[in-house]
C-alpha cells in the first residue's frame, strides 16, 4: 500500500512538472511539498467523497486553503475522478476552468482559495455546521506555514478550540519557505508546534513525506476526543526535483523544456 | 402605534421606541422559532439586543469573540454546511475590518448569510469616528452577489430581515442604532427591490432611505410643498423602474442618505439616471471626510442638515 502510495505521489509531481512547463508557470515549491499529503488524503481511503457525487451530503470537505498550490491540487483531484486528467493540459489556459487558484467551478473544490488565510475560520463553520446536525462529516483544511502568519488562521484556531471541534483537523505544509525566503527570516513561527498546543489543539508533527506515518496519524484523527487536530507536516519546499529543494527561487516558475525533461527523468521518466 | 403587536401572537414591541436592529433581532428570533437552521454568528455584541436570543437559544448563539474575520468566514462555513447564519455586528466592523471575508468567503460562494450592521451612519455620535459607518453602502455595492437594504424603521426592518432570510443569498441589512419615528404601517409587505413612493409631488423627486432619514425627508416635504418623497429601502438591486418613472415626471431628483456622497445611495440613483433618465440632480448626505466632533445624533444630523430643517434648506438653495 505504501508503495502504491508513493508511485501516486510521483505521479502527482510529474503532473506538477507538466503543468508548470506547459503553463505561464505554477507554483511548483508549494504544490511539490504537499504531494504526500494530498496523496494520503484521497489515495488512502481517509477522504470520504465520491468523484461521482462530489456534492454528496455527509461528505467529508477538503479545504486546500493554501490555493496558490493549485497545481498538486488538480492532479490529485483529477487522479481521484473529479475531472478528466486530460483537463490538466489546460491549465491556466484561455478559457479553462483550471484558474491559477481553485474555485469552486472546479469539482471537488470546496471553497475558492488563494487568498491566504480563509480557509480555517470557513472550516471552522463547516465543522459546527456538521456537529451541531450530528453529521458524521470531518474538515480538512491543508494550509501553508507562511498562511499562518495571517491573523485570521489563529482567530479560528481559538474558535476550533473553544467550541470543541474535534471534527476538524488542520494539516499544516510545514516546508519552512515562503514567497521572500525562509519563515523564520521573514516573520518567525517557531515555536510553532507550541503555538497549536497552546490554542487547545491536539498537535502532532510528522514527515510529511512519509506517506506511512501520514497515513497512521490521519486514519487515527481525531488525536483527542472534544479537541481539534493539528498536524504539523514537515516537508521540504520543490520537493523531489533537485533545482527547486529548499529555495524560494522556485516558489512560481515556468519549466522551460530543458528544466521539464531533467524533472521527468529525476522523478522517474517520462509519463 | 402597536402594529406589530397586532402582526403576530409572541411579538410585543412598541416601534414607536424600538430600533431597527432591535427588530431584525426580534425577527431573527421568530425564524429561529421557526426554522431549526437559523443561527446567530456574533463577535462579542451580542449584548446590543442579542441577549434574549442567547438566553432562549443558547446552542444557536455563536459568539466568535472580537475576531471578525473569523466570525465571517465562519458563517460562510455554516451556511455552506446547512445553516442559515445571522451575521450580527457593527457595520464597519463586517464590512470594512472583514472586507475581504464578506467578498470572498459569503459573497463568492454566495453563501446565505444575512449581515445584520448596526451603528451605521453617525449613530454612534458619541462614540467618535472609529464607530462611524459612512462608506459601508458603497463597500457593499460594490460587491457581486450582494443586495443591500437599510430599512426606514423598526416595522421595516423587522419585515426586510424576514425577506432577506426568504431570499437565500447574501444580504447586507443597514440599521442605524436610534429608534426613528415610524413610517410604516406592520401590514405594508415588504418586497426586496422595490421602492415605495411615500408622497407623491410633481416638482421634484426625493429619494431617500434609512432609519430616522426618511421621517425627517417627510417632514422636510411637506414645506417643500409638492414635492416626490421614495424611500428606496433596497439600494441594490435598486428599483430603476420607479426612479427613472419618476424622475421624467418631475425632472428633477434629490437623493439624501446618511452616509458619504461617494458611493451610498445618491451615487446608485446617479448612475440610474445619467443612464436612463438624465435630469439635474443633487446628492444631499455626508461630505467625504471623517467625522471627529462628537455629538448626540440629533445635534449630528444638524449639524450635517440631515434633519428636516438642514434638508429643506439645502433643497431651496439647490433649486432656486
Amino acid at each position: 500500500m505504501v508503495n502504491d502510495l508513493a508511485e501516486r505521489a510521483r505521479t502527482l509531481r510529474k503532473h506538477v512538472v507538466h503543468l508548470a512547463a506547459d503553463s505561464p508557470g505554477a507554483h511548483v515549491g508549494g504544490s511539490m511539498s504537499v504531494v504526500e499529503i494530498l496523496t494520503t488524503l484521497y489515495f488512502d481511503g481517509v477522504l470520504r467523497v465520491d468523484p461521482a457525487d462530489p456534492a454528496r451530503p455527509g461528505r467529508d470537505r477538503l479545504i486546500f486553503s493554501k490555493g496558490h498550490s493549485s497545481a498538486a491540487y488538480y492532479a490529485a483531484l483529477a487522479e481521484a475522478g473529479f475531472f478528466p486528467v486530460s483537463e490538466l493540459d489546460t491549465y491556466k489556459k484561455t478559457g479553462s476552468r483550471l484558474a491559477g487558484h481553485p474555485h469552486t467551478g472546479v469539482p471537488g473544490v470546496e471553497l475558492a482559495t488563494g487568498s491566504l488565510g480563509h480557509g480555517l475560520p470557513v472550516g471552522v463553520g463547516l465543522a459546527m455546521a456538521a456537529q451541531a446536525q450530528g453529521l458524521p462529516s470531518r474538515v480538512f483544511v491543508i494550509v501553508g506555514d507562511g498562511e499562518c502568519q495571517e491573523g485570521s488562521v489563529w482567530e479560528a484556531a481559538m474558535a476550533a478550540a473553544h467550541y470543541q471541534l474535534d471534527n476538524l483537523v488542520v494539516i499544516v505544509d510545514r516546508n519552512g519557505i515562503q514567497e521572500d525566503g525562509p519563515t523564520e527570516e521573514i516573520m518567525a513561527l517557531e515555536p510553532f508546534a507550541d503555538k497549536w498546543r497552546a490554542f487547545g489543539w491536539a498537535t502532532v508533527e510528522v514527515d510529511g513525506h512519509d506517506v506511512g506515518e501520514l497515513s497512521n496519524v490521519l486514519h487515527e484523527v481525531p488525536l483527542t476526543w472534544s479537541r481539534p487536530t493539528a498536524i504539523i507536516a514537515k516537508t521540504v519546499k520543490g520537493k523531489g526535483l533537485s533545482f527547486s529543494e529548499n529555495t524560494n527561487a522556485w516558489h512560481y516558475g515556468h519549466l522551460s523544456a530543458d528544466l521539464k525533461q531533467q524533472a521527468l527523468q529525476e522523478l522517474g521518466g517520462a509519463s | 402605534m402597536t402594529a406589530l403587536a397586532d402582526l403576530r401572537e409572541g411579538v410585543r414591541f412598541d416601534p414607536a421606541t424600538t430600533t431597527a436592529f432591535e427588530a431584525c433581532r426580534l425577527a431573527q428570533l421568530d425564524l429561529a422559532r421557526e426554522d431549526p437552521r437559523v443561527v446567530s454568528v456574533e463577535a462579542d455584541l451580542g449584548d446590543c439586543w442579542g441577549l434574549e436570543f442567547r438566553e432562549r437559544m443558547p446552542d444557536r448563539f455563536l459568539d466568535f469573540g472580537i475576531a471578525e474575520a473569523s466570525a465571517v468566514g465562519a458563517a460562510a462555513g455554516l451556511a455552506m454546511g446547512g445553516k442559515r447564519p445571522f451575521l450580527n455586528t457593527f457595520g464597519t466592523f463586517a464590512l470594512m475590518r472583514a472586507a475581504e471575508q464578506v467578498r470572498l468567503d459569503i459573497c463568492y460562494h454566495r453563501a446565505p448569510v444575512v449581515i445584520a450592521g448596526m451603528f451605521t451612519g453617525i449613530a454612534a455620535g458619541f462614540s467618535g469616528p472609529t464607530h462611524h459607518a459612512i462608506e459601508d453602502v458603497s463597500v457593499a455595492r460594490a460587491l457581486p452577489n450582494l443586495t443591500v437594504i437599510a430599512p426606514a424603521d423598526a416595522v421595516q426592518a423587522y419585515d426586510a430581515t424576514r425577506a432577506a432570510f426568504a431570499h437565500n443569498a447574501p444580504v447586507y441589512l443597514r440599521l442605524g442604532v436610534e429608534p426613528g419615528p415610524q413610517v410604516y404601517d406592520a401590514h405594508e409587505s415588504f418586497e426586496i427591490g422595490r421602492g415605495r413612493v411615500l408622497r407623491e409631488g410633481s416638482r421634484l423627486t426625493i429619494v431617500t432611505c434609512g432609519v430616522t432619514i426618511v421621517p425627517e425627508v417627510l417632514k422636510a416635504a411637506e414645506r417643500l410643498g409638492d414635492v416626490e418623497v421614495i424611500d428606496m429601502p433596497t439600494i441594490k438591486p435598486i428599483d430603476r423602474e420607479l426612479l427613472v418613472r419618476s424622475a421624467s415626471r418631475t425632472g428633477r431628483v434629490v437623493t439624501v442618505e446618511e452616509h458619504s456622497t461617494i458611493g451610498g445611495l445618491g451615487s446608485a440613483v446617479a448612475e440610474v439616471l445619467a443612464e436612463h433618465a438624465p435630469v439635474p440632480l443633487r446628492r444631499i448626505g455626508l461630505p467625504d471626510a471623517f467625522v471627529k466632533e462628537i455629538g448626540d445624533y440629533a445635534e449630528q444630523l444638524r449639524r450635517f442638515e440631515l434633519d428636516a430643517e438642514g434638508v429643506e434648506r439645502q433643497v431651496r438653495a439647490w433649486v432656486s
